[in-house]
């Protein structure tokens, strides 16, 4: 019987190391019409001859003939890299696909390099990446170190349960429960600051606080829903995301190096003019969760 | 220096929990580290053959995953509910004792023979030819590497903030994902490392009153 649970733990302890290194075994099922990313065609077209005077970026893009973009790949249908097929996908993913069609680059022409959030705005201002596309929330104090385009998504602090739990309107109902977030994160500070009754854990990747979801030592994740989604798609027998309100507004932007106006200026108006694009977009990606989204506005500072 | 002000409750209780891991743990490998050291140098051949086990399995895992089999495996054994902090303290006590136990079974083999052998000849137990003879030497001669061991166990707390410790390294990520904190994750970076630097030199100072204090005379 003992013999049995430390079987057990050994198990579950390389499973979840394994699901940590990215050795996941299942992976975001593409059942949405279109299959794969790469036999569906493109809604997007790839600009011929596009010149744009005055952004250093570009210039360097066009110097290098390729473009470098910063994106997560641990975030399934946001940001998502298949180990066993080698392909990224996602809506973060085709928004970038999309942007460095619009700049004249086709997917043999992108690098994609993945960048934690801590690192994010040193990536950018080092010049390591040309922008980043990747649950990137807008707010005035990254904007010291970089710009945003967009936004092009608006989401908000969710939280994803195990099937069966009750429907949590708010964090009120969760007094006494242990929540789980990755480190350091907003949903995390905002809980430890204003709900001392909850109990927190947070890890370094969301995947070890679905796992510890499951196997019951936290009662709920929060963080942005669309990432929460994400999971929920991947496992959609054992999680559930309530159907509360959002508990806060965040808005996705594009993260590109600070002053270069004309490259932001461009992005901001392909987002905007590409309005069918987006929805095309969100729809193979997002569109089989069963949440409704209109594309925000963009805020051309 | 907005980076320190503009965050200090959060610096508080940053080096408040590396300094808790640090010392938990720090205290529980000694303890366990002296038994272990104990067990390989004594005459049973079961309590010799336990230690070198040990040592041998635990010395060759890296950190990351002892820290993995005890704040998300040890949950799922279904024993009552430890804090994250706990299962740190515990998972780097007993990875750090095996160091201890190594640098102490180093001590133990200068001290020479002949002292245990008279221990022995007057008729004291193992247990009391150890506590009161044979580790106050060994003791002496290892401040250095026992120091250099405490210094890696000050390091390898900030693995501790992957497992749920909100301590010294998980700052960076607190400070970079809230609008309303000063302070880039670089700044940060840099001010933690500094902290370190400043605890590393203390651990040193009192490496170098003990020796002072502890010169054997040979």
């Amino acid at each position: 019987m003992r013999f049995k649970k430390v079987f057990a733990t050994i198990g579950l302890v390389s499973a979840a190391a394994l699901a940590l290194t990215g050795c996941t075994s299942g992976s975001p099922s593409d059942s949405k019409d279109g299959g794969s990313s790469s036999d569906s065609k493109n809604p997007w077209t790839v600009a011929e001859s596009v010149s744009l005077d005055g952004s250093p970026t570009f210039d360097a893009m066009k110097k290098r003939d390729k473009v470098i973009i910063g994106v997560k790949e641990d975030q399934p249908n946001l940001g998502y890299f298949d180990n066993v097929t080698q392909e990224r996908s996602g809506f973060d993913v085709d928004i970038a696909r999309w942007i460095a069609a619009s700049l004249g680059f086709d997917e043999n022409k992108i690098e994609y390099k993945a960048i934690a959030s801590a690192n994010r705005e040193q990536a950018i201002k080092n010049g390591d990446i040309d922008y980043y596309v990747g649950t990137y929330s807008i707010n005035d104090k990254r904007k010291n170190d970089v710009d945003f385009a967009g936004p092009y998504f608006v989401t908000g602090q969710g939280l994803l349960v195990k099937k069966g739990s009750p429907d949590y309107q708010s964090l009120e109902e969760l007094n006494g429960k242990t929540v789980c977030s990755a480190t350091g994160s907003t949903p995390i500070q905002n809980i430890k600051e204003n709900f001392p009754k909850i109990k927190t854990q947070e890890f370094d990747l969301y995947s070890a606080c679905v796992e510890n979801l499951k196997n019951g030592q936290v009662d709920a994740v929060t963080t942005d829903q669309a990432i929460l989604i994400g999971y929920a798609a991947q496992d959609p027998d054992n999680l559930m995301v309530t159907t509360g309100p959002l508990l806060t507004k965040e808005e996705y932007g594009i993260g590109l190096p600070k002053g270069d106006d004309v490259l932001r200026a461009h992005m901001n108006k392909t987002l905007t003019d590409g309005g069918d694009i987006w929805t095309k977009i969100f729809e193979k990606n997002l569109g089989g969760s069963g949440i409704t989204v209109d594309q925000p506005k963009v805020n051309a500072y | 220096m907005d980076v320190i002000f503009g965050n200090l409750d959060l610096w508080g209780t940053a080096i408040q929990n590396t300094l808790i891991v640090f010392v938990g743990g720090g205290v529980f490998a000694l303890i366990l580290g002296i038994i272990i050291g104990a067990m390989r140098v004594s005459p049973v051949p079961i309590a010799r053959g336990v230690g070198m086990v040990y040592v041998n399995i635990i010395r060759n895992t890296p950190l990351t995953l002892v820290f993995f089999f005890f704040v998300l495996g040890y949950p799922a054994l279904g024993l009552p509910r430890l804090s994250p902090m706990v299962l740190g303290i515990i998972a780097i006590g007993i990875y750090t004792a095996t160091y201890v136990a190594e640098v102490l079974r180093a001590g133990i083999n200068t001290v020479p023979v002949g002292q245990a052998e008279a221990a022995r000849a007057i008729g004291l137990p193992f247990g009391q030819v150890m506590t009161l003879v044979v580790l106050p030497q060994a003791f002496r001669s290892v401040v250095p590497p026992m120091m250099s061991v405490f210094i890696a166990l000050l390091k390898n707390t900030t693995i501790a903030a992957g497992f749920s410790v909100s301590e010294l390294a998980a700052l960076r990520a607190t400070v970079n994902d809230s609008a309303g904190r000063p302070g880039s994750p670089m700044e940060v970076l840099l001010l933690v490392a500094l902290v370190f630097v400043v605890l590393v030199l203390l651990l040193s100072a009192v490496q170098h009153r003990l020796e002072k204090k502890w010169r054997i005379v040979r």
